[in-house]
């Protein structure tokens, strides 16, 4: 076993337990900052990918502006106590293990079948494809129209989330 | 060298987790944060075959579910404090006027 897998079985045990811990804290605060873990784990697994560039933006947009969002909405609502929402085991939850058991089944069936197709080990240029050079490159030359469309997504988001949030004025 | 097939695997550990918070979890806050680990680990599907087969094409398109996941955060906290304002609870069993 060498170096590389004994690096991507600790960041696997590391994202698979954090996000276990995301789904399983009762506490919505313990839950970001397990989450916020997660996505630094990602990040460390993008990086092992050559993937540079898009490491940096998980971590800037994901951990950093989306969860600080979600604390700033937990903290604005004061959830102290719906913590204590009722979730004990019922039937639902049974019924909702069993389901992703099901999924995850599928999942490792498909990938299963199909494992000896998938290359072994990373493409020759897969080192120069994550620079922001090359993402740029590509950005703003193939994706230039879905690069706009996003604009325009962002901006409805944030429209839509003004008008949501607002205080209705009588 | 790490397969292709682990991050696979992982990726679907990771989705189907996700999937047992939105299945299993009560508390709207934490529904989206399980959202959040699903496209998490489809990004990470993405990135590892964009490595394992030598394209950008497949950070690109973690770069657009990005964009999507900021505004998709945006509007669906925007949504839980209107919620919260009308009917002082995020618990999604007492949100039940849009199930039959």
């Amino acid at each position: 076993m060498n170096i590389d897998t004994i690096v991507f079985f600790i960041l696997a045990g590391a994202a698979v337990l954090s996000a276990i811990l995301v789904v399983s804290r009762r506490s919505p605060i313990m839950s970001v900052v397990f989450l916020i873990a997660n996505f630094v784990v990602l990040a460390i697994v993008y990086l092992t990918l050559y993937a540079q560039f898009i490491a940096v933006i998980q971590v800037i947009v994901y951990a950093g502006a989306i969860m600080v969002l979600f604390l700033f909405v937990i903290m604005l609502l004061n959830l102290a106590k719906e913590e204590q929402l009722k979730e004990e085991l019922n039937y639902r939850k049974r019924v909702g293990i069993g389901l992703v058991i099901v999924l995850l089944v599928q999942l490792g069936i498909g990938l299963f079948m199909s494992v000896g197709e998938l290359p072994n080990k990373l493409a020759p240029n897969a080192e120069k494809l994550g620079t922001v050079e090359s993402i740029g490159k590509i950005l703003f030359t193939q994706y230039l129209l879905p690069f706009e469309i996003t604009s325009i997504l962002l901006l409805v988001g944030l429209i839509g989330a003004i008008v949501l949030a607002k205080k209705r004025v009588e | 060298m790490v397969p292709l097939s682990y991050y696979l695997l992982l990726s679907a550990i990771l989705f189907s987790i996700g999937v047992v918070g939105v299945l299993t979890r009560r508390n709207a806050i934490i529904i989206f944060m399980s959202i959040e680990l699903m496209l998490n680990s489809v990004n990470l599907t993405l990135v590892a075959f964009s490595a394992y087969l030598g394209s950008a094409t497949g950070q690109m398109f973690v770069f657009f579910v990005l964009t999507v996941a900021a505004a998709e955060a945006a509007v669906g906290l925007a949504i839980i404090i209107a919620l919260y304002r009308n009917k002082m609870s995020i618990n999604i069993d007492e949100i039940n006027i849009m199930k039959w």
